[in-house]
């Protein structure tokens, strides 16, 4: 029998089909291979009793010819997401044991409609606040790449650290994740992976910790496009219960993978053209241009004239509704509570406690923008640049551009613990190629499309129209087709 | 708005005259079966937490989804208050911290409210009547409750109250004096009832003020104000204002100045005390709620509500004026409370010629059904006497089969005993006796006309048969016998 922990989703899908294997063995393969790779720190919580009951039940339906478009297949979950009865933490302290007496839209989507089998929680960085999954409460987790002949302990990027490690190194066939700066897309870039962020109000968040609510989106980490594609159509869909998740039919996702991308206009923006970008990206981005065009696209260069004010004004935004939506975890009604004499000292001491050191950062720094006198000219004027960087994007597309092309990340995997302790800003500068699709609500896919010197996976972005991710799959096959797949050596 | 100071409302200081200048924010629960974000329940009185969602109570994920319903009684509050409709209006969050606000933030509207200007139109006792600007209403979710009594060392919360919607009803500063204040939010209460979307219940705390004070010299700017919060009764409003303002003038006229301070009404001292400076004010950080999207909706959906609309007390009041010449002073007492104005149609819609008894329907309403309602403390709605047993009375009064003394006689019967007045007059014989001047005439005329047998009557007092006799036969037999036996024996000295 094949190795069940490297079949691409659709293969598993295919093979639980054809009845080569049942779920359950999916499911064993997959929890066996987990536990042999606990020092990757992907799993915060491993369900192995669900995950077998719920493989069981999938087998009962194929065994009656029934079963939804996931039926059996083994997924694993961000932390983020609300599974019920089953502990969901957003890897920080303050939600202690927290099991929700409700199941997020998207993993109820996956599980209880389609018929995925959950795996797991995967670890994140603590409210998905970070890019190296180093806040997580729970630890780092450790890519599954290493550079060559080097055992240093690589980060898989973040926040979704957990779900692109696992996704990488096999210990699922494809993870839920979240996107608010790039944390589908960069850890999907620092791993190998395919990494999607949908267009803003695609997914539901209802049931997702919310971290930026104008900003997380959920999305799928996979092994190849096709998996992503597959995921993105049980995850999208209107919720009710999400005013801002749009009514909008779901597509065929799959449909477009292999669909021809002959006569596309790909935008490549010169202001994505960073000084001091290493050569290898570079050339990359350029390769990754070639093959388009061998496709039979068109590439133009484009202008995005607000880009540099795309980060800082991120992190105005973001950090402001992290400070208000992280309120809530005050010791009163859930999670972990510090005492104190008096309520103002509960309050004080639960926070300092519960909050890790960047949460704490940003809930300060959001509290601050948002301060009177200083609302206008941090949190309004950003507002201003989001509405700038959003028309920049219309104008491209509005000159006929159907996708555009830029480098995922800087720079390959670091070190972990490398940029712990130093200035933030070198942290948040890896999310300069994605953030800007968090601001303008735009879908982008990151996909693997070749090495570093080091032997290091590195990605290329494609940034689609809003509600057009059914392009970006197209565009992103091609990419996935010329550079091949990405798969780590098992060290562990 | 400026009128003219009136003299009668300023107050005299040891240095001069003084001028209020008040304004109110009213809090004004919406009338809805759920909450604002939630489909919690808003039922009074249920179990601690037992009406609160996962939204509630701000758990992990948790998202706002706005009720339909609690727009559609903000836009129509708005409509009664003769304000401007805004199709477009954004919630915002504003942020603190305290227990009873599970979410760290209350969504409401800061700086784009769903309902913009308007104007109240505001009678008063001596049928005067003047106009309070509306600057604004937005909708609001409203906090919990903490209980401190429950636990030695601890609080306890109950979330039930926790995002029901408010209404925040926001005056100008057009109020010169306590008087003045409590019509004006008697007024809007009464508005609010009308429309159905606030009950009005200041016990339960459905409607409370937050009142702004500042005072002035008559024809000078603005004074420094102070708020005095959560005022839940129309008499404390008084008592708080004119409290306040005395205060502020002492104050100012020991040449000291005012801090502008949110306050506290204590309503068994009578006297408002300082809560929180403005320097210890609150930053709520208030910015655009980023899992709200702006509520927008179309001319169209306000005007089927407008269409909608129930009559409103002033027009109810000048309709009142017009067709049935009702005086402004009545026409304003009844329509003051809905269910006033309610039990007055009823009677209206009894009555056999409501343009013709109209006026005496209002009389009788306001003189002897309030008047006794009142000296027993009953509500409209346990009044022993119902509308169509009023109209029966004022209709045997018009139709001139009982005078107005005789009916008060039957609307006592009526009220401590029930029953329909038209039976009761035909069985207690109350009918004949209405024309009491004509029948002592008739007896007068049969007694003067036979001296002689009065003379005999009262040698043999069983006479008195024929007297009753030829007193029937006058009145052609209309006259009650035992009535007129009684009138006889008085008569007759008998």
């Amino acid at each position: 029998m094949t190795n069940l922990t490297s079949l691409t989703l659709a293969e598993a899908r295919d093979g639980l089909a054809r009845k080569s294997f049942t779920s359950l063995e999916l499911a064993d393969a997959h929890l066996a291979a987990m536990e042999r790779a606990r020092v990757l720190n992907a799993y915060v919580l491993e369900t192995p009793e669900r995950a077998r009951e719920m493989a069981r039940q999938a087998d009962e339906r194929i065994a009656k010819g029934e079963g939804g478009p996931l039926n059996g297949l083994p997924l694993g979950v961000k932390d983020l997401f609300a599974t019920e009865g089953t502990r969901t933490t957003a890897c920080s302290r303050i939600l202690d044991d927290f099991k929700p007496p409700y199941e997020s839209t998207v993993t109820s989507q996956l599980f209880t409609r389609d018929g995925a089998v959950m795996l797991g929680k995967l670890n994140n960085d603590e409210f998905a606040m970070g890019s190296s999954n180093e806040t997580s409460c729970f630890g780092p987790v450790v890519n599954p790449w290493r550079r060559q002949g080097s055992d240093v302990k690589l980060v898989p990027g973040g926040s979704s650290g957990g779900s692109a490690s696992a996704v990488a190194a096999g210990l699922c066939l494809g993870a839920t994740a979240t996107d608010t700066g790039g944390s589908i897309r960069q850890p999907a870039a620092f791993t190998g992976t395919v990494g999607l962020k949908p267009t803003y109000g695609r997914c539901s968040r209802w049931g997702i910790v919310a971290f930026a609510s104008s900003l997380d989106q959920a999305g799928p980490i996979t092994r190849t496009v096709r998996d992503a594609a597959i995921l993105m159509r049980s995850m999208a869909g209107h919720d009710p219960r999400d005013t801002t998740s749009v009514d909008r039919a779901v597509p065929d996702y799959e449909a477009a993978v292999g669909k021809s991308v002959k006569g596309m206009k790909i935008g490549l923006p010169r202001e994505y053209r960073l000084e001091g970008m290493p050569a290898e990206i570079e050339k990359l981005w350029s390769q990754g241009a070639e093959w388009l065009k061998a496709a039979g696209a068109e590439l133009v260069e484009v202008s995005l004239p607000h880009t540099k004010y795309a980060l800082p004004a991120y992190y105005i935004v973001a950090p402001a509704e992290a400070s208000s939506n992280l309120a809530r975890y005050d010791g009163v009604r859930y999670g972990a509570r510090a005492g104190g004499s008096n309520i103002v000292e509960m309050y004080e001491n639960t926070r300092a406690k519960g909050f890790g050191a960047e949460v704490r950062r940003r809930i300060m720094i959001g509290t601050y923008v948002l301060s009177a006198g200083y609302y206008d000219a941090y949190y309004l004027r950003a507002q201003k640049v989001r509405t700038l960087i959003k028309k920049d994007f219309e104008d491209c597309y509005d000159a006929g551009v159907d996708a555009i092309l830029t480098p995922a990340t800087p720079s390959a995997a670091f070190g972990i613990g490398q940029k712990v302790g130093g200035n933030p800003i070198e942290m948040y500068l890896n999310d300069i190629f994605t953030v800007t699709a968090n601001m303008a609500g735009l879908p982008g896919i990151a996909v693997p499309a070749g090495k570093d010197s080091q032997g290091l996976p590195l990605g290329l972005q494609l940034i689609g129209r809003p509600f057009d991710e059914e392009t970006l799959i197209s565009l992103g096959e091609v990419i996935e087709l010329a550079a091949g797949r990405f798969t780590p050596e098992v060290w562990w | 708005m400026n009128a003219p100071v009136k003299p009668s409302n300023l107050i005299k200081g040891a240095t001069g005259d003084w001028e209020m200048v008040i304004g109110i924010e009213v809090h004004a629960q919406v009338t809805s079966n759920a909450k604002l974000f939630s489909g919690a329940s808003t039922a009074f009185g249920g179990n601690p937490n037992s009406h609160v969602s996962f939204v509630d109570a701000a758990m992990p994920g948790m998202l706002p989804v706005i009720n339909g319903e609690c727009v559609r009684q903000a836009v129509r509050t708005g409509l009664g208050l003769n304000a401007r409709i805004n199709l477009r209006s954004v919630f915002d969050r504003k942020n603190y911290f305290y227990p009873d606000l599970p979410q760290g933030y209350q969504i409401s509207q800061y700086q784009s409210p769903i309902v913009g200007e308007g104007e109240v139109v505001v009678d008063l006792a001596d049928g005067t009547s003047f106009t309070v600007g509306i600057e604004r209403l937005h909708l609001e979710q409203d906090a919990g409750k903490s209980l401190h009594d429950q636990h030695a060392d601890m609080s306890a919360i109950d979330l039930n109250r926790s995002g029901v919607a408010l209404m925040e009803i926001v005056s100008k500063p057009d109020l010169r004096s306590s008087e003045q204040a409590k019509a004006y939010v008697t007024k809007l209460r009464t508005i609010l009832r009308y429309l159905g979307t606030c009950d009005g219940d200041m016990e339960k705390g459905n409607l409370r003020a937050d009142v702004n004070v500042s005072v002035r010299r008559p024809g000078e700017p603005f004074g420094t104000r102070c708020e005095i919060k959560n005022v839940n009764s129309i008499r404390f409003i008084g008592q708080a204002i004119e409290h306040e303002a005395r205060r502020q003038i002492g104050i100012l006229e020991d040449g000291d100045s005012i801090d502008q301070e949110t306050r506290l009404f204590d309503p068994d001292k009578g006297e408002t005390r300082a809560m929180r400076s403005k320097e210890e004010a609150h930053d709520y950080r208030y910015f655009p709620d980023p899992d709200l999207l702006p509520l927008e909706f179309s001319q169209s959906f306000v005007e089927a509500l407008r269409a909608d609309l129930p009559e409103l007390p002033d027009q109810k009041k000048a309709r009142f004026i017009a067709d049935l010449g009702l005086t402004p002073y009545d026409a304003a007492v009844l329509v003051s409370e809905h269910e006033c104005a309610n039990f007055y149609e009823s009677v209206l819609g009894g009555l056999a010629d409501a343009r013709r008894d109209g006026k005496v329907a209002a009389n009788w309403v306001i003189n002897e059904l309030f008047g006794r309602l009142n000296k027993e403390g009953l509500s409209i709605a346990a009044s022993p006497v119902s509308a169509s047993q009023l109209a029966a009375i004022i209709d045997l009064i018009g139709e001139g089969t009982i005078s107005g003394k005789i009916a008060k006689d039957l609307f006592e019967i009526v009220w401590t005993e029930g029953g329909d007045p038209r039976v009761l007059v035909d069985e207690r014989g109350m009918k004949q006796v209405t024309d009491m001047g004509a029948i002592e005439k008739l007896v007068a005329d049969i007694v003067d006309a036979n001296p002689d047998k009065v003379a005999q009557v009262r040698a043999k007092p069983q006479m008195i048969g024929w007297f009753v006799g030829q007193v029937m036969k006058a009145s052609g037999g209309k006259v009650n016998p035992q009535a007129v036996n009684d009138l006889l024996k008085t008569k007759l000295g008998l």
